[in-house]
């Protein structure tokens, strides 16, 4: 009898047995790329909803089912679209969203670069016109 | 040349303010669906009144919504009076699919409130809610005669979305051969 119940302790280490270190990393890691649609600035991992519940478990139930990560994210986009990716994926719709802060960088850096040259040039240009204007004047004195 | 550089920022400003101002008129619930133009997702499911088992191919041959509902959700009391309304409509066939609930409550709930539904199917788990996407209870899916999704709609209707949106789509997918 004693011995039934230690062994039925045991039960639970037999069905976490499978369960390794790199899955419960991965599970985590796959959880907080998955937005909660019910309280959407929350991952399903961050999130307290039943839904977010429901979904971790479905996760954590495909890894142990040797589903790949691309798999999983898959299912996900298949029931709930890209939304529920924190990473959207790179397509004509979202090439803007990807894009944009490298051109918003680059037209930047040519705003800068234009205004730079453009000082340059008036401090040149003054310089030689206070130049031409200091020598008329001491032409003039000469003059006198 | 100088003066539209001037110009600039406040040309950036303007789109800006537009495309914001666009931002705060979303509804950022409203998320399209992925399942709209394909087939509903498969199910075997209990129905509430029995033991009886369905499956997706309940839908073919007629105009169908799908109704989710679950009797803890506040916002479907709202949209209740609706569907009762439409469902004494002719040829208005509307399923219920009662998410996560207890058979007990959901049972109750038809008593006081009255049933609209054709037909019940008990998704205890949520896992059929899962495969059809379902987030924010109520939703009501529009299914055609092929038991293909056409339309979503997210949160309790209102007469509003019936009457403008619901029915027209309804008429038409009935057309359709």
């Amino acid at each position: 009898m004693r011995l039934i119940g230690f062994l039925m302790l045991l039960l639970p280490l037999l069905a976490q047995a499978d369960w390794s270190a790199q899955d419960e990393r991965r599970w985590r890691a796959l959880n907080d790329e998955l937005r909660c649609l019910v309280c959407q600035n929350q991952s399903i991992a961050e999130s307290a909803a039943p839904l977010a519940e429901d979904l971790r478990a479905q996760t954590r139930q495909m890894i142990e089912s040797g589903q790949s990560d691309k798999q999983i994210r898959q299912y996900m986009t298949a029931r709930y679209g890209d939304f529920v990716l924190y990473r959207p994926p790179f397509k004509p719709t979202t090439w803007l969203l990807w894009v944009g802060p490298l051109l918003m960088l680059i037209f930047g850096a040519g705003l800068v670069w234009r205004m730079r040259r453009g000082v340059a040039q008036g401090a040149g240009r003054s310089a030689e016109q206070t130049h031409a204007e200091v020598e008329r004047l001491l032409k003039d004195i000469d003059n006198d | 040349m100088k003066r539209l550089v001037l110009a600039f920022p406040l040309l950036v400003l303007v789109v800006l303010i537009v495309a914001l101002g666009r931002g705060l008129s979303l509804d950022p619930r409203e998320v399209d669906s992925p399942l709209i133009g394909k087939p509903a997702p498969a199910f075997t499911l209990p129905l509430l009144s029995g033991d009886r088992l369905v499956n997706q191919d309940l839908f073919l041959g007629q105009v169908s919504l799908l109704n989710v509902w679950a009797s803890w959700c506040v916002a479907c009391r709202a949209e209740h009076g609706i569907l009762n309304a439409l469902s004494k409509q002719p040829d208005m066939h509307i399923y219920g699919l009662n998410y996560k609930d207890e058979t007990i409550d959901a049972k109750r709930w038809l008593a006081e409130r009255g049933n609209p539904y054709e037909a019940t199917l008990r998704d205890y788990d949520g896992q059929v809610g899962i495969d059809w996407g379902v987030y924010g209870v109520p939703e009501t899916f529009v299914v055609d005669k092929h038991g293909v999704i056409r339309a979503k709609r997210i949160g309790p209707l209102t007469w509003d979305y019936v009457n403008q949106e619901l029915l027209p789509l309804l008429e038409q997918l009935k057309g359709e051969a």
